[in-house]
């Protein structure tokens, strides 16, 4: 178990190194920070100072070696617009977009899980189908759509919401919603199809031909049998609670990581992007090492541990 | 004749695909006495299995039945889902084709045992734990105790059978269904859990049904067989009329069909054709284009069962009065 564990961390750790390289040199070919910070009629020495004083003077191979350096020792560099260190900026972000998503993660498993046993257990009922339909159309509706369509009836029309800002937990509502209902879509969907494949499993019937009344059956044996593959998803739901608002956030000009992420990327503040995406890499690999540790707990036959 | 233990009365099942129906038992009368031991032969699709899913109600919701299934004086068709599972398990057990499964993967086999304990006879803890060891024993599975941590992917397809008996016999039912118990299962193993299920009768003195494509399984093991075709029994019999005068042209087939150990070797007669799918029955008799013995008479309506001889049926115009 342990070297398994070993061998797993390793692998998380590789992951997050190919994403902050991958980021690294993506960043540095895109566009040139220097003239998009100082704007391109600032005299040339500026610039040239610029260029020197964050290090953009020097061959990129330079440069990456001593951005991997200073990061190993927990300096993720300092933000180009208002020098202050880019860590910082962004763990400053996080209880707002966690402000969101947490609750819209506990919203997208309190209406989807039960959405999707239901549908299941009443498969082709019209109770069935509704579901079906509403999340069909709530997975495939991108979020800002909507976000939009959510302002335009709760803000504009009925007055009820504010539309934008974080101004207290009024404010929190329509980004929460937004965010729940595409993921609760999702999640419906996967556990009405996960509880179909148990329940059509040979043991089902032989729970029910031993003389178990089907509330036990489905409660006793169909349900933790199709809450491993719901897991998975569950799993990477928890992997997008960083960095799963981006568009939501900007949207409704929620001040969390996600919008600290397009503003930083349109102002190609190097430091700061890097930063996001290396906590962004890092929650969604926990959050699959979290997965693969709660498989050997809730499914026996993954205990054996492949070596 | 004593009263049946089970008594199967003109049952019908038909299945709402959604796009049609399609029947698939057409009238299955069958009577199962205490203690006796019964097979029931026929190729995929015959209706074996459905019969006794059907009688315990187990087939779902897209099944729609018809007929009489009596025990003990009630009526199983249409009976409220409580009455059903006062009997599955209980009354009548059933065990399955392809044991590993049959079992539940994520739960040990002690706990699956302890469930039927519980459910039955009301047992929990210490006491439900020896019992479940004692039943494991019973079935031969050695080491019974530490068994009972195993999971069911721990286990071989032999086992997991033997762990589904036990779970049968943990109500002490008057009667056990075996649908294809041995057909996953290695020739080996097959023989031990047919002998297991033998043992298991003749100290209990159970009921034993045994769903089988394999006449020569069934032979060795019951009393008496029904011969099942496109959702119908063509013939009902004792085992040692079956082999000697077989009376129904199907069942000649399969007889025909079968290798002999004995007397000069001939070449196995297949029968010609295949078994036709439920929603494009001929019409008559179904097995009437694929049968030697043809005559225009076989398609103007489904023959009816004839007694042969005390206690052998076949339906079949040609059965009982006119020799073949």
């Amino acid at each position: 178990m342990m070297r398994y564990l070993a061998g797993r961390l390793l692998r998380a750790m590789l992951t997050i190194f190919l994403v902050v390289t991958f980021a690294f040199f993506v960043l540095r070919l895109s566009g040139d920070p220097a003239l998009l910070i100082m704007s391109v009629d600032a005299p040339p020495e500026s610039i040239a100072a610029f260029r020197q004083s964050w290090g953009l003077d020097q061959p990129v191979w330079v440069q990456y070696l001593a951005y991997i350096g200073h990061a190993l020792t927990g300096d993720l560099g300092n933000s180009m617009r208002d020098g202050r260190p880019a860590i910082q900026l962004v763990v400053e972000r996080i209880p707002a977009t966690l402000a969101i998503t947490v609750p819209a993660f506990l919203l997208k498993i309190a209406i989807g899980v039960p959405a999707g046993i239901y549908a299941a257990l009443h498969r082709n009922s019209l109770a069935d189908r509704l579901t079906m339909v509403l999340s069909v159309a709530g997975f495939t509706m991108p979020s800002f759509v909507l976000a939009l369509l959510l302002v335009l009836l709760f803000a504009v029309r009925l007055g009820w919401l504010p539309s934008s800002g974080a101004d207290g937990i009024a404010y929190a509502i329509l980004p929460i919603v937004t965010l729940g209902a595409a993921g609760a879509a999702i999640l419906a969907r996967f556990t009405r199809s996960a509880m179909l494949e148990v329940l059509g499993q040979p043991f089902i019937r032989a729970a029910s031909a031993k003389g178990l009344p089907w509330r036990r059956v489905v409660a006793e044996h169909a349900l933790p049998n199709a809450a491993i593959p719901t897991t998975t998803i569950i799993g990477f739901m928890v992997g997008t609670l960083i960095a799963g608002a981006v568009v939501v956030e900007s949207v409704f000009a929620w001040p969390g990581v996600g919008r600290l992420l397009v503003v930083a990327v349109a102002n190609r503040d190097l430091a700061v992007v890097q930063a996001i995406l290396l906590l962004v890499a890092a929650t969604m690999v926990s959050a699959n090492i979290a997965v693969d540790l709660l498989y050997g707990w809730i499914d026996p036959r993954m205990r054996q541990v492949p070596r | 004749m004593p009263q049946p233990l089970i008594d199967i009365r003109k049952l019908t099942v038909d299945f709402d695909t959604g796009r049609r129906i399609v029947r698939a038992l057409h009238g299955v009368d069958l009577a199962v006495q205490p203690g006796e031991a019964v097979g029931l032969v026929g190729e995929s699709g015959s209706g074996k299995s459905v019969t006794w899913l059907a009688a315990l109600g187990l087939l779902g919701s897209r099944a729609r039945l018809g007929g009489q299934v009596l025990f003990e004086g009630r009526n199983l068709v249409g009976s409220a889902v409580a009455e059903l599972e006062a009997v599955r398990g209980a009354c009548i057990a059933m065990i399955f084709q392809d044991p590993s499964s049959s079992l539940d993967p994520v739960y040990r086999i002690g706990k699956q045992l302890g469930e039927a304990l519980q459910l039955h006879r009301g047992m929990a803890g210490t006491a439900a734990l020896a019992e479940a060891a004692r039943l494991l024993d019973r079935v031969g599975i050695a080491d019974a105790r530490r068994r009972l941590g195993d999971y069911p992917h721990e286990l071989s397809g032999g086992m997991n059978q033997r762990v589904m008996i036990a779970m049968a016999l943990a109500a002490e039912p008057q009667m056990l269904v075996a649908d294809e118990p041995t057909t996953a299962l290695d020739a080996t193993i097959q023989a031990q859990i047919l002998e297991l299920l033998q043992e298991i009768r003749r100290d209990t003195g159970m009921a034993l049904v045994l769903i089988s494509h394999d006449l020569g399984v069934v032979a060795e093991n019951t009393d008496r067989v029904c011969v099942m075709y496109a959702g119908r029994i063509v013939e009902d019999a004792p085992i040692g009329t079956i082999f000697a005068e077989p009376a129904h042209p199907y069942t000649r087939g399969l007889l025909s069909a079968l290798p002999e150990l004995t007397g000069p070797r001939r070449r196995l007669v297949a029968i010609p054709g295949v078994v036709p799918e439920p929603w494009n029955l001929p019409r008559g008799c179904s097995f009437a284009p694929r049968c030697a013995a043809f005559e225009a008479a076989c398609e103007a309506a489904a023959p009816a069962s004839v007694e042969v001889a005390q206690g052998h049926w076949a339906a079949c115009i040609r059965a009982g009065g006119r020799n073949l």
